[in-house]
């Protein structure tokens, strides 16, 4: 049985925050913001408590929070590393040869895509289309920052930085 | 209205609709998968594709509303393109396991691939693999199989008011499920096995058991409660041979009862008509022994001793108790016996317990409306009802309302969990559902518009006050009834009456009261009630499909009394152990799929059947054992050759049949709060009668609250006892010690007796005085 969670208050302000743009009677709408921020919260992944925790924050079945839970890409139901790295693999990403950054990522990493490293720095997912086919092949990092026309060597050097924020 | 045209031929069609209801309208087929008419528009699945001139794309029949002059054609090669291209990525994941599959043979993908898959396919990739997951035992789930239309979510959703299933994932990965398992909870849940258009959800104890090739289907009526929900019956076997056996139960649509639905009870109790429960021949007890013996022996036997009793004491020392779920030519023809036998002691009123004023009732108790008008009602008031329940599909209904905005509002003593939003809920205990009721009739009649179930009441154009079991086996039950009426009065409400049984109604039409004759006829003499019977112990008694420790609201005077009668004799299709104890002759009688017979719904609408199959073994139809009984008796005017003329003789009596209107009228309360504790009965949904009670996958899904004894937090707290400990329930001489369970559904000092479950079999004295304890009886 999983545990129950609670949202923190923090975070209970941010969701009415934006439930307050929606008519009070669609609440549903909010969801994918909520769980961006109890996600955050908590790490990066959202365990089946936090998804129920959220159900019943916005009065919603559960149903419906797992649904959007596991529909979108940026969710993560597993634990992740300190690094979240979402490699598009969609069809404009495809065609522009995402597939060399792919194993690029594969080899650097030592992991293949879906894996965590064994130190716990890094995921590595391969993720549907992000909206930036203008600038495929692209990836996106920790939810946040978008990376677009990729080469093998630009890649190196986002990787190298995040090395180094992570030494610090 | 307007004409669009449909593969050349003009079809009429109204603002709004889409091609596909329209097409449908004609009679011309529109492949779909995804579409159901009383589901939303998904638009999902894409078979529906039809080319429409001027559009540039074929476009989806199901989502495309009909436009003036529309020209719409459903077989062109550009239509049939697209449905081929539809039905072949269908298939990409589709396992081809149709000889294994139950849906086969009855399987609307299996049907259009036929019309629009290719024999050969041209996806050599691995398909995808969907683990399954349990949910629960009544829908078997082969989820590899689903095609995504999600008419399961949306019945869910839209019509159960309960969110289970859901789709999770994207794309390839996307799945039906319930994602974290656990049970289905809803009363309704077997419709999305009609639903579902592939074998992803098919029944689960009809699976494996039969090809829809092999089944007879006939036409029928539910025999569960006072809706009358039209049903399929599913027969396997030659038409004459006894081994022709129900296979299953579907619904058959008629709008005005059960739409398209059903409820899980009417859906699966079939289970309970299976031979192993069944007697197979007529008994008798010789010795303290039971005997298997011919028919003419039994009745013979049974004619002797009644008329032996009736010779040497009086005729009224006979009473018979018959369930409101026999049919009207068996409770005709019961009464008529007992009549013609010189005693007015006959009943049906199984949970009753105030009979005052029943030469006030009308015809039979009912709905002063029609249950499809439910939908449009603006205001509902429940009375004691759980309607989820007691008449599931009529509680969709509600639903229904409520989604349309009517307001829905409650009075009663337990705190039932609804799928509709409550609006008001007054949480009594039985002694204060009177006062509540008395306060709404105060505010109706005064200036002051204190109540707001009043002023909803008052203020909606339509609007109907809902009578449940609660409140017609209260100890005011009459009360109750008469300030239901008022208030109907004062708001200008609909009242509905829900009866227990499938058949209330033609058991007071056919007679079956102790006060009253066929068609409402006046008895010069009144006999005794269903308590009454019992209290004042008789000689000889009558049962028709009643097991007195389950079905009675009085199981423990009567089965004292029956115990201390001379002769009992039961006519049932099973023999339960009370049976066993305390009859003296068991006469096997059809249930109703094998005999042909009436039920009279709460509308008071006169539905019909025919039995589906030859009865089993030594069994006969109950019309014509009493026929028989009738004449074995001498009585005069027992020649019936088939059951339509015993229904017919009815008919010709109510012709000149003048009951006035419900004339229930208001006496003083006279009530004083009864000290100590109070008690509540409540008959869980498959435990409602003895078919119900033997459906086993039915019996499965029985709550764990259902087989324990409940009493509220505070009580528990009083009695110094927690969850699940023991307590003492002592009524009437009778003391049951059960482990009792904390449910908020419960007022405080006050139990309730689950009834109709093998835990408090044969307890309960309707509202006699109630004592608890704590643990074991010290005693
Ligand atoms: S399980 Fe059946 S009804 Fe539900 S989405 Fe799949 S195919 Fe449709
Ligand atoms: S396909 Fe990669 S961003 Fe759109
Ligand atoms: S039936 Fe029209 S898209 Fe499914």
């Amino acid at each position: 049985m999983t545990e129950a969670v609670t949202i923190a208050p923090e975070t209970q302000a941010e969701i009415d925050r934006w439930l307050k743009k929606y008519p009070t009677d669609r609440k549903q709408s909010a969801v994918l913001q909520a769980l961006m921020f109890v996600q955050r919260d908590n790490g990066g992944w959202l365990s089946e408590a936090h998804l129920n925790a959220i159900a019943d924050y916005l009065e919603l079945p559960r149903i419906a929070v797992y649904e959007v839970a596991t529909f979108y890409d940026m969710y993560d139901l597993k634990p992740v590393g300190k690094n979240k790295i979402d490699v598009c693999t969609n069809i404009s990403c495809k065609l522009c040869g995402c597939d060399k950054i792919v194993s690029h990522l594969e080899k650097r990493l030592g992991i293949k895509i879906g894996e965590t490293t064994s130190d716990g720095r890094y995921t590595l997912k391969g993720v549907e289309c992000l909206a930036a086919c203008v600038g495929a092949p692209m990836m996106q990092i920790n939810d946040l920052e978008y990376h677009e026309k990729l080469t093998p060597e630009k890649v190196d050097a986002i990787l190298d930085r995040l090395e180094k924020e992570g030494d610090k | 209205m307007f004409t669009i045209e449909i593969n050349g031929k003009s079809v009429e069609a109204n603002d709004g609709q889409m091609v596909i209801d329209a097409a449908d309208a004609a009679g011309i087929y529109i492949p779909r998968f995804c579409y159901h008419k009383k589901l939303s528009v998904a638009a999902n699945c894409r078979m529906c594709l039809v080319e429409v001139e001027k559009m540039g794309k074929p476009v989806p029949a199901c989502a495309t509303p009909a436009v003036s002059g529309m020209k719409v054609f459903t077989q062109s090669q550009k239509a049939l393109d697209a449905q081929k291209a539809v039905m072949e990525f269908l298939l990409i994941n589709h396992p081809l396991d149709c000889p294994i599959c139950d849906q086969g043979g009855e399987c609307e993908l299996q049907d259009l691939a036929l019309c629009y898959g290719e024999d050969v396919g041209r996806y050599t990739e691995g398909k995808r693999a969907v683990a399954d997951e349990d949910i629960g035992p009544l829908v078997a789930t082969e989820m590899t199989r689903c095609i995504h239309c999600t008419r399961c979510v949306r019945f869910g959703t839209e019509i159960a008011g309960f969110r289970e299933l859901g789709m999770t994932g994207r794309g390839e990965k996307s799945r039906i499920g319930t994602y974290v398992k656990h049970f289905m909870q809803s009363e309704v849940s077997g419709n999305i096995i009609d639903l579902c258009p592939v074998g992803a959800l098919t029944s689960k104890p009809y699976r494996f058991t039969a090809r829809a090739w092999e089944m007879s289907q006939h036409r029928s009526i539910a025999p569960h409660d006072c809706l009358g929900s039209n049903i399929y019956v599913h027969t396997r076997g030659y038409e004459y041979s006894d081994f022709r056996e129900v296979m299953r139960v579907i619904p058959r649509e008629n709008e005005s009862i059960n739409e398209t639905w059903l409820s899980d009870r009417d859906r699966f109790s079939y289970e309970g008509l299976h031979k192993d429960h069944r007697l197979t021949g007529p008994m008798i007890r010789k010795e303290g022994k039971w005997l298997q013996v011919d028919w003419p022996t039994a009745l013979n036997f049974a004619a002797n001793k009644l008329r032996d009793i009736i010779n040497s004491k009086k005729p009224d020392q006979l009473a018979a108790i018959a369930s409101p779920s026999s049919t009207l030519e068996e409770l005709y023809l019961l009464q008529k016996i007992v009549r013609d036998l010189g005693s007015n002691n006959i009943d049906h009123r199984l949970h009753q317990s105030d009979f005052s004023q029943q030469e006030n009732a009308p015809l039979f108790p009912g709905m002063s409306t029609e249950l499809a008008s439910i939908d449009s009602m603006d205001a509902i008031l429940l009375v004691g009802s759980d309607i989820r329940r007691e008449q599931p599909l009529a509680g969709l209904r509600v639903r229904k309302a409520c989604l349309n905005g009517a307001t829905i509002m409650r009075i009663g003593s337990i705190d039932h969990d609804v799928n509709f939003k409550l609006s008001e809920n007054v949480h009594t205990t039985p002694s204060t559902l009177v006062e509540s009721l008395q306060a709404v009739v105060d505010s109706l009649t005064s200036d002051a518009n204190k109540s707001s179930i009043a002023k909803h009441l008052k203020n909606s154009e339509k609007s109907l006050i809902i009578l449940g079991d609660e409140a017609q086996s209260h100890s005011q039950a009459t009360l109750v009834r008469a300030l239901c009426l008022e208030i109907a009065k004062l708001s200008n409400a609909k009242i509905a009456i829900m009866t227990l049984g499938a058949n209330s109604a033609g058991a007071w039409i056919a007679g079956a009261v102790p006060h009253r004759k066929a068609a409402g006829e006046n008895s010069s003499a009144v006999g005794l009630n269903a308590q009454t019977m019992f209290s004042q112990p008789r000689a000889a008694y009558i049962l028709l499909n009643v097991e007195p420790e389950h079905d009675l609201i009085h199981s423990s005077t009567a089965i004292a009394a029956l115990m201390a009668a001379d002769f009992v004799m039961s006519l049932s299709p099973y023999m339960s152990p009370v049976h066993a104890d305390l009859a003296d002759v068991l006469l096997p009688i059809a249930p109703f799929t094998e005999t042909d017979g009436t039920f009279v719904n709460v509308e008071g609408k006169w539905q019909s059947f025919n039995a589906v199959s030859p009865p089993y073994g030594e069994v006969r139809p109950g019309w014509k054992v009493l026929r028989v009984f009738g004449n074995l008796l001498e009585l005069n005017g027992y020649d019936y050759i088939c059951a339509s003329e015993v229904r017919n003789e009815l008919e010709k009596l109510l012709q000149h049949s003048n009951v006035p209107t419900d004339r229930t009228s208001l006496e003083k309360n006279t009530s004083n709060k009864p000290k100590g504790f109070e008690i509540l009965y409540e008959w869980p949904a498959v435990c409602v009668d003895n078919v119900s009670r033997r459906a086993n996958a039915l019996q499965s899904i029985l709550m764990p609250l259902q087989r324990t004894v409940s009493i509220s937090s505070e009580t528990a707290k009083d009695l110094g006892i927690q969850s699940e400990q023991l307590i003492t329930l002592k009524q009437s001489d009778r003391e049951i010690t059960v482990p009792a369970r904390i449910d908020a559904r419960i007022p405080n000092t006050c139990v309730l007796v689950p009834k109709g479950v093998s835990l408090t079999s044969g307890f309960g004295d309707g509202f006699a005085e109630i004592t608890v304890q704590r643990g074991e009886s010290h005693a």
